[in-house]
């Protein structure tokens, strides 16, 4: 009997002595946590064809990010970016995503710069209730079936995008031929512009001619493209393969016989390739810098963008890199917590204007309802200097009536 | 569907052939005479559209590049050969495939840190821009006709320098059998040597002139590698004449695909390749199993 009290007393004593070593440990832990930084994820495709653009992207995201941390971070704690490169592979930005998820213990996921690679990210995050945003343009990720309720799309959209081109573009009786990469960009541009001719009426679509992705080769898609003898000539891909169609199609006088428009004029495309080849192309963007003249948040940003970079100016798909980032920690201030809900609840039908006027997020598919800028190539006479690369021809306000419909994207009323 | 466009495409689908000719003949030459599978042949196809950038931003003149670029990553090839390809002889093809395909990473790793990720543009030396209205097949670049000239420039010098000169004569002999002919007093190692040099050189002259039609990145070579081994695999290994004529095939093949079913047509020269080795295992010119 005192020999089976004086066993249960050394055990206790000994848990006792544990639990007593242990107990500020843990409080340690719980405290370090707090101070521990916010992580961001940022899958991003830094080596392969769409390299130039996230670059550009990472550069714009570390930006929002240094000038959170200047302002306090939040309630003190610091915001780091991981930026994890996912090769424009769909398997890679999946792994890479669940690595961070799992791993870094993120916050939320921005980035992926690819229609189809997006999809590959937004699953994980959709099975997991991550926060997502979305810079790049898809027009699938905010429809059903691959719609999340914690993701947002901050980027434009091929429906608005090819949208506004066709309607600056487009007169009734023209003939249009269209040249699309063979994937989902390529695709979802094409019915972009498919849809809005319908809507204009009168417009006579003469051919679809499709390419894979990263062809190194033009030629042999060009002699259709001629003998269509279109009105305009609509050349639908991303990347490099928007610089090197061009310059092809320009070679064998395509420019002579028509009008060469693209979905989205890429500002680093342009750079890459020569003012020539460009020149007159007219194309779709959801940033130019020289907006700054009217709007001030683009003036605030380009202003910390050459501060940063000893007087560069942001690319078009940069800038997405600095509104999404900056989509999350607006919303981590006003919510005041990492909370996934909490963030989802600010950003929803949030109205905010961080870059280039004002934006809405439409709530039924959280789409960022936002102005389309139209392009055109300036000649080479006519810049003035190395970053003077197109003329604004006119801006799409952000309107709902230029959105498809959130029923007409399968959701349903009332959610 | 008009027979004009037929005959635009396939005169297009000819073009292109000789494009991939070009691509494919430093390739053909180094495997043809040392047997060394060079999976650095891409990298060394970027390389020389870089340095075409290089001194043409120097120069300023494209036709000094022509010249200059060969030479200067044939040389770079010479120190290749001699330091990392040469220890290898004797080990097995393999050996200098893992080497060569290594050396291509560390080629394109070097050149995205010296000139970044991003495409540099490189634009149509100023005589050679525009183009031609050629009756029934429409414009037609002028670089692009310039290409082929070139191409078949040099196709033919280096036929007559393998088949019709003593240095093409002793070329063959090593390739045949180094042995006997170094017994003849000849030091085959430097045939080897300047063979491999002048296999870079040729990949590094192909860069060069692909440079103005296609863009100037770190990745431009990988693609191009696949292209030059299925000419090459096509044309028999190692058959200068295979390759020209797998070469014209290919151009052909990819442009009618592109014409019917633009989807297949980067596949159509995978499915050429196949349909060749079915019925000639060693390629359309191939002398089957080396002499070595």
């Amino acid at each position: 009997m005192h020999e089976t009290k004086t066993t249960i007393g050394r055990r206790t004593l000994l848990g006792g002595t544990i639990a007593t070593l242990a107990a500020p440990a843990l409080l340690l832990r719980v405290a370090r946590a707090a101070d521990e930084p916010i992580r961001i994820g940022f899958p991003t495709p830094l080596t392969g064809p769409f390299g130039a653009e996230a670059k550009d992207q990472v550069r714009c995201a570390e930006l929002a990010i240094k000038q959170f941390n200047a302002a306090g971070g939040l309630k003190g704690r610091q915001v780091e970016l991981l930026v994890r490169d996912d090769k424009l592979n769909r398997g890679e930005a999946a792994t890479r995503t669940l690595e961070l998820i799992e791993k870094d213990k993120v916050a939320c996921i921005v980035g992926a710069l690819s229609s189809s690679v997006q999809l590959a990210v937004n699953e994980v995050t959709k099975a997991r209730g991550m926060l997502y945003v979305s810079i790049s343009q898809s027009d699938t990720i905010t429809a059903m079936p691959d719609f999340s309720r914690t993701t947002f799309h901050e980027a434009l959209n091929p429906h608005m995008t090819a949208g506004a081109v066709a309607r600056h573009v487009f007169k009734p009786g023209m003939k249009v031929a269209i040249l699309l990469a063979d994937y989902a960009y390529g695709q979802e541009m094409a019915a972009g512009f498919r849809s809005a001719a319908a809507a204009i009426g009168g417009i006579d679509i003469v051919l679809e001619q499709k390419h894979p992705f990263g062809a190194a080769d033009y030629s042999t898609f060009l002699p259709r493209l001629r003998a269509a003898k279109a009105d305009v000539v609509c050349i639908c891909n991303f990347g490099r393969d928007q610089a090197n169609s061009i310059k092809q199609a320009v070679d064998f006088g395509l420019k002579r016989q028509s009008k060469i428009v693209v979905p989205v004029l890429l500002y680093n495309q342009r750079l890459a390739g020569s003012p020539e080849a460009f020149e007159g192309i007219i194309g779709g963007s959801n940033y130019y810098w020289t907006i700054e003249d009217h709007v001030p948040t683009a003036k605030a940003f380009n202003d910390a963008y050459r501060a940063d970079t000893s007087g560069g100016v942001p690319s078009d798909y940069g800038a997405y890199g600095y509104a999404g980032i900056r989509l999350v920690l607006d919303a981590m201030r006003r919510a005041g917590s990492v909370d996934a809900d909490a963030l989802v609840h600010q950003i929803e039908n949030a109205k905010y204007d961080t870059y280039k006027g004002p934006e809405t997020m439409r709530a039924c598919d959280h789409q960022a309802v936002q102005s389309v800028l139209i392009l055109q190539s300036k000649a080479k006479a006519a810049m003035k200097n190395a970053t003077d690369l197109f003329d604004v021809l006119a801006m799409d306000d952000g309107s709902e009536a230029n959105l498809r419909s959130c029923a007409d994207l399968g959701h349903v009323a009332g959610k | 569907m008009t027979l004009d466009l037929i005959v635009a495409q396939l005169f297009t689908g000819v073009a292109l052939g000789a494009v991939f000719v070009l691509l494919s003949t430093g390739l053909s030459v180094i495997f043809g005479m040392l047997g060394v599978v060079n999976f650095a042949h891409g990298a060394f196809y970027m390389t020389g559209a870089y340095a075409g950038v290089f001194v043409l931003a120097l120069t300023g003149n494209f036709w000094i590049a022509l010249v200059a670029v060969p030479v200067l990553i044939g040389v770079m090839g010479l120190g290749v050969e001699r330091f990392l390809i040469r220890p290898l002889y004797g080990r097995g093809q393999d050996y200098p495939l893992l080497l060569t395909f290594g050396l291509g990473y560390v080629l394109i790793e070097v050149v995205r840190i010296l000139f970044g990720t991003d495409g540099m543009p490189f634009e149509t030396p100023p005589l050679l821009s525009g183009g031609l209205d050629i009756e029934g097949l429409g414009y037609f670049p002028a670089y692009r006709l310039f290409v082929i000239a070139m191409t078949a420039a040099l196709m033919l010098g280096l036929w007559i320098l393998l088949e019709r000169t003593r240095y093409g004569l002793i070329i063959r002999g090593a390739a045949r059998d180094p042995e006997i002919l170094s017994v003849l007093g000849v030091d085959t190692r430097k045939v080897f040597l300047l063979v491999f040099g002048l296999g870079t050189g040729l990949a590094a002259l192909a860069g060069l002139l692909a440079a103005p039609m296609r863009s100037v990145n770190p990745e431009m070579g990988v693609a191009v590698l696949i292209e030059a081994f299925v000419v090459t695999v096509i044309g028999g290994m190692g058959s200068l004449l295979g390759g020209a004529v797998a070469g014209m095939l290919v151009g052909i093949v990819v442009s009618m695909t592109a014409l019917w079913m633009p989807e297949m047509s980067e596949i159509s020269m995978f499915a050429l390749m196949a349909l060749v080795l079915l019925v000639r295992p060693h390629g359309l010119f191939g002398r089957g199993a080396l002499a070595r």
